[in-house]
């Protein structure tokens, strides 16, 4: 996604290729009794590209919700413009509305299917809504039970489904009528790992062979890292980091997004663990791999001739790349082990956890690996 | 006044008159109250804030108007509505008369029922129905109402008991039915019998109509 605070001649020209796009937008809902007025979402903008996977990660409150309501219009934005295929969400009535929410399919954290309908039922009735022929219906309703693998299940009320079953309906559903966009509001989040990532199959098989745009809203940086091709981070309703998912978590710019990262890779050691791992001997290096991965370490070894262990880290994938940091144990002479170090450095960030109080600061691993 | 017991071939005929009336009037005021309950109820709960037709005008006369009405006991509120009957039924005596403000009565208790049991409704399944496109009104009566739907026989079920007791103090006022019966030929004629038979058949008529709707509330729920 590129910041939209473009000359207007660039915008007028590549619109199109846009699926969503929000200029200066800002959503406050007005006092009330209880409480004073909340900017739920401040000064955003920001552009969803036809056909790709955009995460927005953030924590509660940060006003994810928010923003993705005003792409169908579930929210109205009360300052700048939220366009959504082409259609001005702030300015539409109520039945230019309605034809947009056609075109966009959502999905819910707690699901939200009609317990009053079937599975078949609850497929049925954005057609039903869309007012499609029965037989056509029937036909639809068939070949989408079977994309998401529930066609013995088409007859069942949804109050008999597990949570992953429960989900499959919801993204039955959201995909019935074809659209163009699916939101997915913390689709996973109520769902247990193994669930989560066949629904995060599903969602990228319907990107894939569908060719849908889709917006997912997370607090789960592994949804983003196994789904999304961009990601926005939010924190108390404004865009802190933003751009290619892979981009945003190996180089964060902002102190949100290093914690993501931090929660998702175990990071450098330290405390009872740095201690544990001193006590044994030889020298420790934490290494972060990202595009410098794992083997070009063991080159780096390799050249000094030395040997590293990893002894304690985590690398993540992001959709197919490493991204993480590795402490390794390195025997060597003290000589040998601060030329490795070097070498290291002037490649990726690299911290000797034993020797350096701060182990996250940059500015101290560059101070020792010059002196 | 002379206090026969109970003559069940003169009075015989009159309670079963009696039991036809109070069943023409409570299935009349469930019907005609019941939809008009409904429609009140659904208005009362779309016009709250931050549901599908918020309104704060509608919805603040609206429930004021049910909640000036609703505390009313019912025995003064037949009298005081009599003008009204008048005016619609003609006459302020009878079965038809009662059904006047049996109705106006229903109607708004029904609302009340009606728009506790929709708030229920979990906003996340009206928010999906939304997103699907479908229209506001669609929304509330295609998904809102018939997920509710269990909550709300059971609602009728409990209107239903109420509207009978209802009928019977219609009965006080010229309304006939078994309200009339008991208050005629067991309270001003002093027999215990007429009384104990009404009672027996009010406790009948109740516990069927109670079976019932307990059925369809578990067959609706059991989905």
């Amino acid at each position: 996604m590129v910041r939209s605070k473009t000359a207007s001649a660039v915008e007028e020209s590549s619109t199109a290729d846009f699926a969503v796009v929000f200029d200066s937008v800002g959503k406050e809902f007005p006092a009330r009794r209880s409480r004073g007025a909340i900017r739920a979402v401040d000064d955003v903008s920001l552009r969803v590209p036809r056909g790709r996977i955009v995460g927005v990660i953030g924590y509660s409150g940060a006003g994810k919700s928010t923003l993705v309501r005003m792409i169908n219009g579930l929210e109205k934005p009360t300052s700048g413009t939220v366009s959504t295929l082409g259609v001005d969400v702030g300015a539409a009535d109520e039945a230019a509305l309605r034809a947009l929410r056609g075109r966009i399919g959502m999905v819910f954290q707690q699901f939200n299917l009609f317990s009053s309908r079937t599975v078949r039922g609850n497929i049925a009735y954005p057609l039903k809504v869309a007012g499609w022929p029965k037989e056509r219906i029937a036909a639809r309703v068939a070949e989408l039970l079977d994309f998401v693998g529930l066609a013995d299940k088409a007859d069942q009320f949804p109050r008999r489904l597990s949570g992953g079953q429960k989900q499959r309906v919801g993204i039955a559903r959201a995909l019935a009528t074809n659209p163009d966009i699916l939101l997915a509001d913390e689709a996973t989040s109520a769902l247990d790992p193994q669930t989560t990532r066949d629904i995060l199959d599903l969602l990228a098989r319907a990107n894939r062979e569908l060719g849908i745009t889709i917006v997912v809203i997370t607090h789960q940086i592994s949804v983003v890292h196994e789904l999304c091709d961009e990601v926005i981070v939010m924190e108390q309703g404004r865009i802190v980091d933003e751009g290619d998912t892979y981009r945003v978590f190996a180089h964060p710019t902002a102190s949100l997004t290093s914690r993501f990262v931090s929660d998702a890779t175990q990071g450098v050691p330290r405390g009872d663990v740095l201690e544990a791992l001193s006590r044994s001997g030889g020298a420790l290096l934490s290494v972060d791999v990202n595009e410098f991965t794992s083997e070009d370490v063991e080159t780096v070894f390799a050249q000094h001739g030395v040997r590293g262990v990893v002894v304690f880290g985590g690398v993540t994938d992001i959709r197919g790349r490493q991204l993480g940091t590795l402490t390794y144990r390195v025997n060597a002479t003290e000589d040998a082990v601060g030329a490795v170090f070097a070498d290291l450095a002037a490649r990726t960030r690299v911290v000797r956890p034993d020797r350096q109080r701060d182990a996250w600061s940059d500015a101290d691993a560059a101070e020792e690996a010059a002196s | 006044m002379i206090a026969p017991a109970a003559d069940w071939d003169v009075i015989g005929p009159v309670l079963g008159q009696s039991v036809v009336e109070t069943v023409w009037m409570t299935a009349v005021t469930l019907l005609i109250g019941g939809v008009a309950g409904l429609v009140l109820g659904a208005a009362l709960y779309s016009t709250r804030r931050g549901n599908l037709f918020e309104n704060a005008v509608v919805f603040g006369v609206l429930n004021v108007l049910v909640n000036i009405i609703r505390p009313i006991p019912f025995i003064i509120f037949l009298t005081a509505v009599g003008p009204l009957t008048k005016v619609v039924a003609g006459t302020t005596l009878g079965t038809t008369a009662a059904i006047v403000p049996m109705t106006i009565m229903a109607t708004v208790v029904i609302a009340r029922v009606v728009e506790q049991n929709l708030v229920s409704v979990d906003p996340g399944i009206v928010e999906a129905a939304r997103a699907s496109g479908a229209r506001r009104l669609a929304v509330l009566f295609g998904v809102v109402i018939p997920e509710a739907l269990a909550q709300l026989v059971l609602g009728y079920v409990f209107m239903f008991v109420a509207v009978v007791d209802m009928s019977a103090m219609a009965g006080y006022i010229g309304g006939g039915g078994l309200g009339n019966f008991a208050i005629i030929y067991g309270y001003q004629q002093f027999d215990p019998a007429a009384t104990w038979v009404t009672v027996a058949i009010i406790v009948v008529i109740v516990q069927v109509g109670q079976l019932f709707g307990n059925w369809l509330a578990g067959r609706i729920v059991r989905r």
